[in-house]
């Protein structure tokens, strides 16, 4: 069986909200109310109980390629935290791309559930990129709730993956919700700058600001940990590679709007650095992935004014604010239509 | 409850010097059983040991800076239900696992410090059989052992006679020169039956003993009124080389034990400057104090006579000096320690410590060192990466609960 990926969007275009009815978002009032700490939900046994009041199952993947340096100790941090200790995870699942070290062995060993990728719906193929994983890992898990958690982390911690799901558990009209990490770089006494990555700040959040400024409110719209509701994320398309964490916010935000959206704060994040080639790489998914939406919206032949504010974010003494910049990219004629020009140079165009 | 240590030692042991290391006791088939009861069960709870053992290992606590490692640590006997749980004056972290009876009080405890300030990545890194991080030996195994043992039991569905007090201490390495236990024990207020310090390797060491330590840093300076412009100046590095090398000379004898490690070297800024200040930190040890005292005494004359040859300042700053003490072999405690490893089929390593067993010794409470598991330390000018096996954790856990049942069941009296 073939999706057919554009005539899915378009069918996301018209059931979505017209975006001219929407009352006009207010970063300002979202942020506090959909932005959270991890440590909102440290308290572990209330958050099973309500867990299982809401008759909720949660689902935890990570999906891999090759990290048995880190996969190990990921599995035994939220295991026995959240499985063990608190009983907030019903499962842990790695889904695989193919490694070709002992990334597969070392998380069956610490008791994960381990699957290949293409070893799960193998009638629809083979795909390679991490989105491939993640879409599979909806066929393959239980969950209501499931969490995507990078398995290349060194500094994993039991609170990326309960301040993920808490917000889920805590408020029903949260759809999906997107981590943001520290990024302790300070500008000046009590601020700091935030906000995400290379490719976030200079690709993504310009992208955003110019055409969907309300997604500015998500502080680091490409982490790769997520948690969402089952039923949203069976009615998302996935790219398979570089533009799915892109994909999933433009397309929750045009079906849900800006309240399906939480974001919370994980504190630190520590993985390897990509490099700028790698980096390259990553950008050139993301505007396929982005100007696909862009044209199956509908936007190309309607495209609207030219937003002229970039939004960024600062920390301020812990508080995340959004920064406004004003940018109008004025331009100049040729000189060469400049009568001045002309009459000094004795050039006419 | 049969105290299954007894039964088996029925012939004593052999007598032994520490660091003989050949008592090999036999250890009757049912507590092999039971002992391989308490592994099994362990072994249920590798997940939740290693992942306390990160959670210690990669909060940074160097000597005088424990408080972040001892607060995650009450906040795990909170969540596990112990009672007494406290942070003393200070910093040492205790909880109680209640006895039935109560009568006796045992003691666990481990170090929570690290040795260098300063690591730049404590990460710790998981692999299939092992992990590897700055400090998953020393101690972070001890700590989580300590967070675990309370699962264990309850998993056992064991409860002791005697309360245990599980202890982790502030203040015990280098300058803090065990100030952390010594606290603890003209605190606790009450008597304590045994003590168990906790190590997080090698498993089957089984220290007894404390060998005498005489510790101290040399502080080589340069006076008010060096002549800096005298070509040739040679600073404060020379002089301090020719007390290392006289150091070096001092005859040590072989019995008793004796031995002195120039352990750490600091001095000066840069190639081309003359460096001011130079400071050596050694360590002699010796089953004797006589000795020591003598190697005390020898030291002093070392650096007078270098300080007035040379026209540097030389100092002398003993940090800590402890005496050499503890067990005799055949005390109950050892021989029913030995019977416990012999239960694991584990061939006890014994050998003297300078560890915090001293100061229990001090506090004339019958005492021993354990290990909890295999593993090796490597390490380079600012790096320490250590290597702590996975399987024979299990083994360590079972020994633990072993030697404490069998104290709590007949005492060490």
């Amino acid at each position: 069986m073939k999706l057919n990926l554009r005539k899915w969007l378009r069918s996301l275009t018209e059931r979505a909200p017209a975006k001219t009815t929407q009352k006009r978002f207010q970063v300002a009032d979202w942020l506090p109310t959909h932005t959270f700490h991890h440590s909102q939900f440290a308290d572990l046994k209330a958050l099973v109980v309500e867990k299982e009041r809401q008759n909720l199952r949660i689902s935890l993947c990570l999906p891999a390629l090759n990290e048995e340096k880190t996969i190990g100790k990921e599995i035994i941090m939220l295991k026995s935290e959240l499985m063990k200790r608190y009983p907030l995870l019903d499962e842990l699942v790695v889904i695989d791309s193919g490694s070709t070290d002992q990334t597969r062995e070392i998380a069956a060993s610490f008791g994960a559930s381990v699957y290949l990728a293409r070893d799960i719906l193998p009638q629809y193929g083979e795909k390679h990129g991490k989105g491939e994983n993640l879409w599979k890992a909806l066929y393959q898990m239980r969950g209501d709730i499931i969490i995507y958690i990078d398995a290349d982390i060194t500094n994993i911690r039991p609170h990326f993956a309960y301040g993920l799901v808490g917000p889920l558990i805590r408020m029903p009209e949260v759809q999906y919700v997107k981590a943001f990490y520290d990024r302790p770089l300070t500008v000046s006494k009590g601020v700091r700058v935030s906000g995400g990555g290379r490719v976030t700040e200079i690709q993504v959040r310009p992208l955003f600001s110019l055409f969907f400024p309300e997604l500015t409110a998500i502080i680091q719209p490409l982490s790769g940990e997520y948690a969402a509701r089952r039923r949203a994320l069976e009615r998302l398309p996935f790219p398979v590679g570089y533009g799915v964490e892109t994909a999933h916010l433009l397309d929750i935000y045009h079906r849900w709007g800006m309240a399906a959206f939480a974001q919370t704060d994980l504190d630190q994040r520590i993985h390897r650095n990509q490099s700028t080639h790698a980096l390259g790489k990553m950008a050139f998914g993301i505007y396929q992935t982005f100007f696909r939406r862009w044209k199956a919206y509908g936007c190309v032949e309607k495209l609207p004014a030219m937003e002229t504010m970039l939004r960024q974010f600062q920390n301020c003494d812990g508080r995340y604010e959004q920064t406004e910049s004003l940018i109008r990219e004025v331009e100049r004629p040729p000189i060469i239509t400049i009568p001045e020009y002309q009459k000094a140079f004795g050039r006419h165009p | 409850m049969t105290d299954l240590t007894q039964a088996s030692s029925g012939k004593s042991a052999p007598e032994s010097r520490p660091g003989s290391g050949d008592v090999v006791p036999s250890a009757p088939d049912i507590l092999k059983t039971r002992i391989e009861q308490y592994k099994s069960a362990a072994e249920g709870l590798r997940d939740m040991l290693l992942a306390d053992l990160i959670r210690f290992g990669e909060i940074p606590a160097p000597t005088f800076a424990e408080e972040q490692r001892i607060r995650f640590l009450a906040n795990r006997f909170e969540e596990i239900g112990l009672t007494h749980i406290s942070i003393d004056a200070i910093g040492n972290g205790m909880g109680i696992i209640a006895g039935s009876e109560g009568r006796r009080t045992l003691l666990a405890l481990t170090n929570a410090d690290t040795l260098v300030k300063n690591i730049k990545d404590q990460t710790i890194e998981v692999q299939a059989d092992r992990l590897i991080g700055p400090f998953v030996g020393d101690n972070s195994i001890a700590l989580a052992a300590l967070t675990t043992l309370p699962l264990l039991l309850e998993r056992l569905n064991l409860q002791f006679k005697s309360n245990i007090i599980l202890l982790a201490t502030t203040r015990s390495l280098e300058r803090g020169n065990l100030e952390g236990i010594k606290h603890f024990l003209a605190n606790s207020g009450q008597p304590i039956e045994a003590g168990l310090c906790l190590e997080s390797v090698q498993l089957g060491r089984l220290n007894y003993h404390c060998i005498g330590l005489l510790r101290g840093d040399i502080h080589c300076r340069l006076p008010e009124n060096y002549n800096w412009a005298q070509y040739g100046a040679t600073g404060s590095i020379v002089p301090m080389s020719d007390v290392v090398n006289r150091i070096s000379q001092i005859a040590l004898p072989h019995r008793p034990l004796t031995t002195i490690i120039m352990g750490m070297i600091q001095g000066g800024i840069a190639y081309n400057n003359v460096a001011r200040e130079t400071i050596l930190s050694f360590e002699a040890r010796s089953e004797s104090l006589d000795i020591l005292n003598q190697i005390k005494q020898q030291i002093a004359d070392v650096i007078a006579e270098v300080g007035a040859r040379s026209g540097v300042e030389i100092t002398l700053d003993v940090i800590a000096q402890r005496e050499p003490g503890g067990l005799d072999i055949s005390h109950t405690l050892v021989r029913k320690a030995t019977t416990i490893l012999a239960a694991l089929g584990l061939q006890p390593m014994l050998y003297s410590t300078t560890s915090q067993l001293s100061a229990i010794r001090d506090a004339k409470i019958p005492g021993l060192t354990i290990g909890l598991t295999t593993g090796e330390r490597r390490y380079e000018l600012d790096e320490i990466d250590e290597s702590v096996n996975i399987a024979p954790l299990a083994s360590g856990l079972a020994q633990l609960v072993g030697i404490l049942q069998a104290i709590d069941e007949g005492g060490v009296s």
